[in-house]
């Protein structure tokens, strides 16, 4: 008996040998070509770094994630203990990076690097998880978190809080620019998770209603420094 | 008739005449209309988007073989281990293998059409490991013993007081009719039990070719943590979900969601490669993908309805579809339910059996216009109608059509039987005639007219 794989390829070969009509489509959606770099039938995402902010700022909101913007990375530490004491927050967890440690240090309630092999239960019982992250895209509202700059998989969706500090120069207008820096960033050796984030986790299963704080986090937080 | 077409008839004329039901599922639905179109609103150009998502979808269907080879080359580049699975039973040995290397116990599931195509939970729960779902609907779902109504909703025909009595009787809650509580309360459940979970099964929406990534898309957070904390991540998929870039995604992840909930993307879109790598702090230590075959091979070597293999599973056909909204989900008996459903069940699972889905529907194109991918359902659902009648006709189809094609051919004989048709009408409304039946115990018949239609154009002289 040959093996399963040959056996599909097989059976794939053998169903190919006809061809299909090509798709009734309204234009020609440039020949097939998704990957053009400008998408101007898609959601706009602006034409500049203040128009990219703008939508931003709306997607957010409608997102219901809050924005929380800052001049420098002072007042982002500022803002992060204010937020931390009205929510009276007794751990954090953080992302051992050189932009959130001097932030995280600010913090009056314990505060742990989860870098390392960490234990799950201690990070379950942590009331935020504090993470960068490689870009944020205004066109959705959507920030792209990765397993290598953002302190791994579950520090983004395990703590009940979420918060991300970034530079305001880490927007991009759209999916497609934040898939293309992310490629360019990492090349071959991709993350072995990124995920693009886009408000804080929902579900609407019960009579399609909406509930936020599904299984991820409750809330969403994002600092934008600049 | 088979057995799936008299279950279905019998469940849908219960459904149908449930009034109560059909209110609750329109009222369900009637924020999803309002969210879609205010999302689709904001492309520049709705269907252009859709000409741009069919194609992506066509280049990577119509060249399946080499695209899976690229795809499978980059995937085990990165770290992954790839299984090849011809049917539903092979996926399952695949899968309770795996688990049994690993000395497995407890296992976590986040929402996977594709695991239900193959009744995975059953044969993981007789093999005896323990197996939970994390979708909250596809959790009530499992607690009620039932199939998903819905393959995106796969509870929203279920009242919440009915919720509210499954966890007090499940897991000794205190009844609520409060949807957030409620949604805690699976929350809290849940969370331990990703955490000491030695397994996690998830689906894929999209495998990535370029890259060798796979694509998850969720709303709950419940994929994200399978796929973080257990110490094994098995991803089941079938094998037409593979596009050729990484670039495509940036279409098709957003009409996924607007077009499947009305939400300008889902809450997270993951792409997953490989298992924890060197230097990340936490993540599987192995990454498996199963490939399923299944039938789908036989859809593909249909060239008609090929594009079928597109469909990306938003549900927007379903949302729109009037049968589906009036007999619901669980009467069409399928893993699939809606438009989508009746066109691929018969390929996946018999003509023979199957065809009675592509009767249920008023042709009114609805899952055409509403299908992001651009698949051209209701006319699919005539093909079947056509192959059925072609493959296996009945009886009274082979004596009407043969009839019909000696009469029609021989005008004096087709003025002889129209004029005894007009004069025997007010009869015909009494005989018990088959096929006949069921339209006449709600309707009577048009009175005939006096004169037939070509005395009247020849008449007046025209």
């Amino acid at each position: 008996m040959s093996d399963a794989r040959s056996d599909i390829f097989a059976r794939i070969r053998e169903a190919l040998k006809v061809k299909a009509p090509k798709p009734h489509l309204k234009g020609d959606a440039n020949a097939g070509k998704s990957s053009v770099a400008a998408k101007p039938w898609l959601p706009e995402g602006g034409d500049d770094a203040e128009g990219s902010l703008l939508i931003l700022a709306e997607q957010l909101a409608k997102l219901k994630a809050v924005l929380i913007r800052v001049p420098d990375r002072a007042s982002a530490s500022k803002a992060l203990a204010n937020l931390s004491l009205s929510k009276k927050w007794k751990k954090v967890a953080f992302h051992g990076h050189e932009l959130l440690r001097p932030i995280a240090a600010g913090l009056s309630c314990e505060t742990w690097e989860a870098d390392a092999s960490f234990d799950k239960q201690r990070l379950e019982g942590c009331d935020a998880g504090i993470t960068t992250c490689e870009s944020i895209v205004a066109q959705l509202g959507s920030i792209l978190v990765s397993s290598a700059t953002s302190g791994g998989r579950a520090l983004s969706v395990l703590p009940h809080v979420h918060v991300v500090v970034a530079e305001a120069a880490q927007v991009v207008p759209d999916l497609g620019a934040a898939l293309a820096l992310a490629r360019a960033r990492h090349g071959e050796q991709l993350p072995s998770m990124l995920s693009f984030i886009t408000g804080p986790s929902r579900t609407g299963d019960i009579e399609r209603i909406l509930v936020l704080g599904a299984h991820g986090p409750k809330e969403l937080y994002l600092i934008l420094i600049g | 008739m088979s057995d799936a077409k008299s279950i279905f008839l019998k469940d849908a004329t219960v459904n149908a005449a449930d009034g109560d039901q059909r209110a609750f599922i329109r009222k369900a639905l009637g924020g999803y209309y309002t969210n879609r179109d205010l999302q689709k609103a904001r492309y520049r150009d709705w269907e252009m988007a859709r000409d741009v998502a069919s194609m992506a979808k066509w280049t990577a269907v119509n060249d399946l073989a080499n695209v899976l080879e690229k795809f499978v080359g980059n995937f085990e580049r990165n770290g992954g281990v790839v299984h090849w699975a011809r049917d539903a039973a092979e996926a399952r040995a695949i899968i309770l293998k795996i688990a049994e290397d690993a000395n497995a116990k407890a296992i976590v599931k986040s929402k996977c059409m594709t695991s239900e195509e193959i009744h995975l939970n059953d044969a993981l729960e007789k093999a005896g490991y323990g197996v939970v779902e994390s979708d909250l609907g596809e959790f009530i779902q499992q607690l009620r013993g039932e199939a998903p109504y819905h393959f995106v909703f796969p509870c929203m025909h279920v009242k919440r007081e009915a919720i509210s009595e499954l966890f007090t009787k499940h897991l000794g809650t205190a009844p609520t009719d409060s949807p957030e509580e409620l949604t805690m309360i699976a929350r809290r459940h849940l969370r331990q039990l990703y955490i000491d979970a030695d397994i996690g099964i998830t689906g894929a929406n999209f495998l990535i070719a370029e890259t060798g990534q796979i694509s998850i898309t969720e709303n709950e957070g419940n994929a994200r943590l399978t796929a973080a904390l257990p110490r094994i991540h098995i991803a089941l998929s079938g094998i037409e979900k593979v596009v050729n870039y990484l670039d495509d995604l940036s279409v098709l992840l957003p009409m996924l969601a607007t077009a499947g909930a009305g939400q300008p993307m889902t809450c997270y879109n993951t792409l997953y490669s490989g298992p924890r790598k060197k230097g990340e702090c936490d993540g599987p230590e192995q990454f498996h993908l199963v490939l399923l075959d299944n039938a789908r091979t036989r859809l593909l070597a249909d060239p008609e309805q090929r594009d079928a293999l597109h469909c990306i599973r938003c549900g927007a056909c379903l949302n729109v579809c009037p049968i589906f909204k009036n007999i619901g989900g669980l009467a069409y008996g399928t893993t699939y339910q809606g438009p989508i459903g009746s066109v691929i069940t018969p390929h996946l699972r018999g003509l023979k059996q199957w065809n009675h889905l592509s009767g249920a529907s008023s042709l009114c194109g609805a899952c055409t216009d509403a299908c992001p991918v651009r698949i051209d359902l209701h006319h699919h659902l005539l093909h079947n109608r056509r192959n059925a009648a072609k493959e296996s006709p009945t009886l009274f189809d082979r004596l009407f059509h043969n009839g019909f094609n000696f009469v029609i051919k021989r005008p004096w004989l087709f003025a002889a039987g129209g004029r005894i048709f007009r004069a025997t009408l007010p009869f015909l409304q009494k005989l018990p005639l088959p096929y006949m039946r069921a339209w006449m115990k709600t309707r009577d018949l048009p009175k005939a007219p006096s004169q037939s239609f070509r005395d009247q154009w020849k008449n007046q002289n025209v």
